[in-house]
């Protein structure tokens, strides 16, 4: 959808801000350029709509090199959102919408139709908000409709410029949402440049981190958190967070593979057997297609022998258990509440993937980046 | 008192006809050296604003004519285009290009670059962002300009009468002459009505020309 090659821009007085960039955004991607003031990502997006020309380099967008393409025409089918939201004071929240789609030719139909299509999709009624004025919306609309405006002529690009930086931190969040929303329904290229870390983490299906007018590491929020490709992005990242994300790691990552099971027939003296075998404490049940059926315990054999033949006969219905996917403190949380010592791990068929024990816990607090001592608030819940 | 008032009184009613005729008269002249300001200022202010280089020869040289005396600049330019109304529409025209030409740059160049950019970013030429965004939010400054170069117009009119241009300035002057103190409020008074005509004319204008969603900024903050 974009591509740069080798794009460079100088201004007159010298100062490079970008240098030597090369990016290639795929359709549909969620890019967010992230990095400190002055590291070139506003510049490297404003390249785009050749509201900045490069100096060196080449532009592709949609294949074509943005150099011999009308700027007038290039814009109009690339929305743009600026941070200082940017809606005309003296039209209509209509108008304001409908300017791209005025500028391209629709007729009057069918640009008030597009009207009601988007006003609902931010929550505002067309009825009646149509005709106001920007000056008598809330900050947090007027953005809600600078987003519609950048939307209305049905782009496949959008360019946002920390849209939302300008606005309190509750109505951002409820935007950073709906915009989230937006996007899995649309399914839009979108560039967006922010300097805030939780606002890429959440909404960027890739992110791009930026210093000096470079590329310091270009990857999923995942691999960020948790491989930062040096101090620098480490430090952008914030400890606490790449704290968090251990936290968020999901559990098959830490789960015994390959846990002691045994079938629901199997007597109590074998199980015992079993598990002194293989020196755990105890054995996951399961039935012949490998679904999870229960957990018994040594002390539970014990406390039921002179009643029970098999394992089955003692199990409890309805074990408790993780999914494939779960996040480890998530896993970890529950077994401190429902005071569980073992906690199977199954896939959407209930079939049993792994297991999760105490020692798990062990494990984690080995991981890299978990904050060493650390009284925060992600450690608390795991370790008490 | 009583007695001059109503000597005053007979004095317009028997000279109705003339004295509408001059202050029809008076009125075009003044609208259409308004309207020929119009005409230059706006586009030089646009100008202006877009070549930052123009604003400082463009005032000065327009600055330099505002303070050139009336009669001075109607006697310099009777003797290049001779007597007649052409000659006091470009006297007056000179007087009327400063504020609507300084009204257009300020009110262009006071535009939020935010939206400028915006409208750019957008796809807007620079012909659709003038039209659709700049007028429009300057237009409250520039029509500040049309008024104040109006009021001056038409004041400034008066004294055109002596190069033949017409007007109330007849009237007034033949009063000087005749130390008719009736012929002289003859002239005055509808001119001076005449002056402040205009000026709730184009509060009018502005108010109608004016996008409610500019208007009322006041009420809007106390609500």
């Amino acid at each position: 959808m974009i591509r740069f090659e080798e794009v460079t821009k100088e201004y007159p007085d010298g100062t490079r801000a970008v240098k030597n960039l090369n990016l290639e955004i795929r359709k549909g991607e969620f890019v967010c350029l992230i990095g400190p003031s002055g590291c070139g990502k506003t510049t490297t997006l404003k390249m785009v709509n050749r509201l900045v020309e490069p100096t060196r380099g080449t532009i592709y967008v949609d294949g074509q090199d943005i150099m011999k393409v009308d700027p007038v025409q290039l814009r109009r089918r690339i929305g743009y959102v600026i941070q200082q939201i940017g809606l005309f004071p003296h039209m209509t929240i209509e108008e304001n919408i409908t300017l791209v789609p005025r500028l391209l030719g629709w007729d009057k139909e069918r640009c008030r139709r597009r009207v009601e299509e988007l006003l609902p999709l931010v929550g505002l009624d067309p009825d009646q908000y149509r005709h106001r004025y920007p000056r008598e919306l809330s900050g947090g609309q007027q953005q809600r409709v600078g987003v519609l405006r950048a939307l209305a002529a049905e782009p496949d690009l959008i360019l946002m410029d920390e849209p939302f930086g300008a606005l309190d931190p509750i109505t951002r969040e409820a935007l950073q949402d709906e915009l989230k929303k937006l996007q899995s329904k649309l399914h839009k290229t979108i560039l967006f440049v922010t300097h805030d870390m939780d606002e890429a983490l959440k909404l960027a299906d890739r992110i791009v981190l930026m210093k000096d007018g470079e590329v310091v590491q270009d990857g999923s929020p995942e691999d960020l958190l948790r491989h930062p490709a040096n101090d620098f992005v480490a430090a952008f990242i914030g400890r606490e967070r790449m704290a968090a994300a251990v936290g968020a790691t999901p559990v098959e990552e830490l789960m015994i593979r390959r846990p002691v099971t045994a079938g629901p027939n199997k007597g109590l003296a074998e199980a015992v057997q079993l598990m002194r075998q293989k020196r755990v404490d105890s054995v996951v049940v399961v039935d012949e297609e490998n679904r999870l059926l229960g957990v018994v315990t040594a002390r539970e054999i014990q406390q039921h022998r002179d009643r029970a033949r098999t394992l089955g006969e003692i199990m409890s219905g309805e074990p408790a258990c993780v999914e494939v996917g779960a996040p480890v403190t998530e896993a970890l949380q529950r077994m401190f509440v429902e005071r569980l010592d073992h906690l199977p791990v199954v896939d959407r068929e209930r079939r049993l993937v792994g297991l999760i024990t105490r020692t798990t816990l062990v494990d984690l607090l080995s991981r890299e980046g978990w904050p060493n001592g650390s009284t925060g608030g992600s450690s608390q819940g795991v370790s008490a | 008192m009583a007695a001059f008032l109503s000597e005053f009184g007979s004095y317009l009613v028997s000279n109705a006809d003339r004295l509408l005729e001059l202050t029809v008269e008076h009125l075009q002249l003044s609208l259409a050296a308004v309207g020929f300001g119009l005409l230059v200022g706006i586009p030089v202010g646009v100008l202006m604003a877009r070549f930052r280089r123009l604003v400082g020869p463009v005032l000065w040289v327009t600055s330099a004519l505002q303070t050139v005396p009336a009669l001075a600049l109607a006697g310099f330019l009777m003797i290049l285009f001779g007597l007649g109304r052409g000659t006091g529409i470009a006297v007056l025209f000179c007087y009327t290009l400063m504020p609507i030409l300084r009204a257009t740059y300020t009110g262009i160049t006071s535009v939020d670059p935010a939206l400028v950019e915006a409208a750019r970013g957008m796809g807007m030429t620079r012909w659709q962002i003038l039209r659709m965004v700049q007028l429009p939010l300057a237009l409250s400054v520039l029509l500040v300009g049309v008024r104040v170069a109006t009021v001056i117009a038409i004041g400034t009119a008066t004294i055109l009468s002596l190069i033949g241009a017409g007007g109330l300035g007849q009237e007034i002057f033949a009063g000087i002459r005749r130390v008719s103190d009736v012929r002289i409020l003859a002239g005055a008074v509808p001119a001076a009505l005449l002056a402040v005509l205009a000026d709730a004319g184009i509060s009018w204008l502005e108010r109608r020309l004016t996008s409610p969603g500019l208007r009322v900024e006041r009420s809007a903050a106390q609500s």
